[in-house]
């Protein structure tokens, strides 16, 4: 074996250690790592009223009730399970029903998630608008609604 | 580090460039064309991304943003990789330029990986709705620009340059395990960052009309990344020239003191 290769091997030796090593501490942090929680993570592991957390989802269709005041109802669904947010305050641009969000803050004793932050979270679909609306009209793409400001 | 005219002969092309004087002169050779090419590429891709890219349907104009956004991200991914690639260079096969390579490369690769944080924020209040959060991808790009100046740091704080180029490719080795994580964060954990948009399984999912202006824009800011590094690598060789000039020049005066 040539110095070379010595050297090569000790840092390719190194590497996997390191790689490891960084894999362990990942995986051991994960429930720490993710940003928000599901409705379904909410659901198989309860945890006490009052404990501050991020859920995230999607806004349910149909689910958005505005109250007197600025005080904004919806559901956040992940397809399985859902959760009933109350929210009061300004909601971001990309707010909408089918979007997805993370709601920042605790859940009440009767079950509802009571956030004071609410983030809208943009997927990775880029496209204009008419393609946006081609796709809707064909029915090859089902997701959220095209801007519309005024609705909102 | 640079020691003219000790490269051997026998490496081939790549060998050649071994030669500081010589890589020296093919650079300043390149340096006009590649800055030429860089301007005309950025050019056009800022015509496109503004009158030629389409709104978005949901971002609207705010997904401009992206045409500056994207290429410094993937820049100062791309830079650190460089960097851990000049590493083993010094490490494994002690090339003379490898060093010069990761010094010029690390402030272009900060800069660009400060670009992406902060351009990012500037997307994330209007369509997030905040600044800035702790996720995954957001917290290990500023992890990213931590190594970069602490990789700086260290070159800078040790004065002999043969342990300085050893310890900080050590550093920049094992700073390299960041790169995939940061590629990755949105797809192992929850993350408020979108998963990735191009270099995905599946194909892209930007719609052509938005994604050709991006990789033009990429294509001009990697273009510019060269260009630079030629640039920021011809500087540090002349640094390394004058700074053992002096050292010859200082023994010279201090023997013929003692004598």
């Amino acid at each position: 074996m040539t110095r070379k290769q010595r050297r090569l091997s000790i840092i390719a030796a190194a590497g996997a250690v390191l790689a490891v090593a960084a894999g362990l501490v990942l995986y051991a942090f994960q429930d720490t790592i993710v940003f928000f929680n599901t409705p379904t993570d909410l659901a198989e592991k309860p945890s006490p009223p009052g404990t501050r957390l991020r859920l995230g989802g999607l806004v349910k269709e149909g689910s958005v009730v505005r109250d007197q005041g600025h005080e904004v109802r919806f559901i956040i669904t992940d397809t399985e399970h859902e959760a009933p947010v109350v929210y009061a305050g300004i909601l971001p641009d990309l707010f909408r029903e089918g979007q997805g969000v993370v709601a920042e803050g605790a859940l009440r004793e009767d079950g509802t998630f009571v956030a004071d932050t609410v983030l809208a979270k943009h997927d990775e679909n880029y496209m204009p608008r008419e393609v946006a609306d081609a796709l809707k009209e064909k029915g090859v793409w089902q997701g959220g609604t095209p801007t519309d400001r005024n609705a909102n | 580090m640079v020691h003219e005219g000790t490269a051997t002969v026998k490496r081939g092309w790549f060998g050649s460039l071994a030669n500081p004087t010589r890589f020296s002169a093919l650079a300043a050779r390149t340096i006009p064309w590649l800055g030429g090419l860089s301007a005309i590429l950025l050019a056009v891709a800022a015509y496109m991304a503004f009158f030629v890219a389409p709104p978005d349907y949901q971002q609207g104009d705010t997904v401009r943003i992206m045409f500056l956004h994207v290429p410094a991200a993937w820049l100062s991914m791309f830079a650190y990789t460089l960097i851990a690639g000049a590493a083993l260079g010094t490490l494994v096969w002690r090339h003379p330029l490898a060093d010069v390579a990761a010094r010029a490369a690390a402030p272009i690769g900060a800069s660009f990986t400060f670009l992406a944080l902060v351009t990012g924020s500037l997307w994330g209040k209007p369509m997030w709705g905040a600044w800035w959060v702790w996720d995954a991808r957001l917290t290990s790009v500023l992890i990213l620009f931590l190594i970069y100046l602490g990789l700086i740091a260290m070159w800078r704080a040790i004065e002999e340059p043969a342990r300085a180029a050893r310890l900080v490719a050590i550093l920049a080795l094992v700073g390299f395990v960041n790169v995939p994580i940061i590629k990755f964060s949105v797809d192992w954990w929850n993350t408020l960052h979108q998963p990735a948009s191009v270099f995905r399984m599946g194909g892209p999912t930007i719609d052509s009309s938005i994604l050709i202006p991006l990789l033009v824009s990429a294509a001009g800011f990697t273009v510019l990344f060269v260009t630079l590094l030629l640039g920021a690598m011809r500087n540090e060789i002349m640094r390394r020239r004058i700074r053992s000039l002096q050292i010859r020049q200082a023994g010279a005066t201090s023997s013929a003191r003692a004598s």
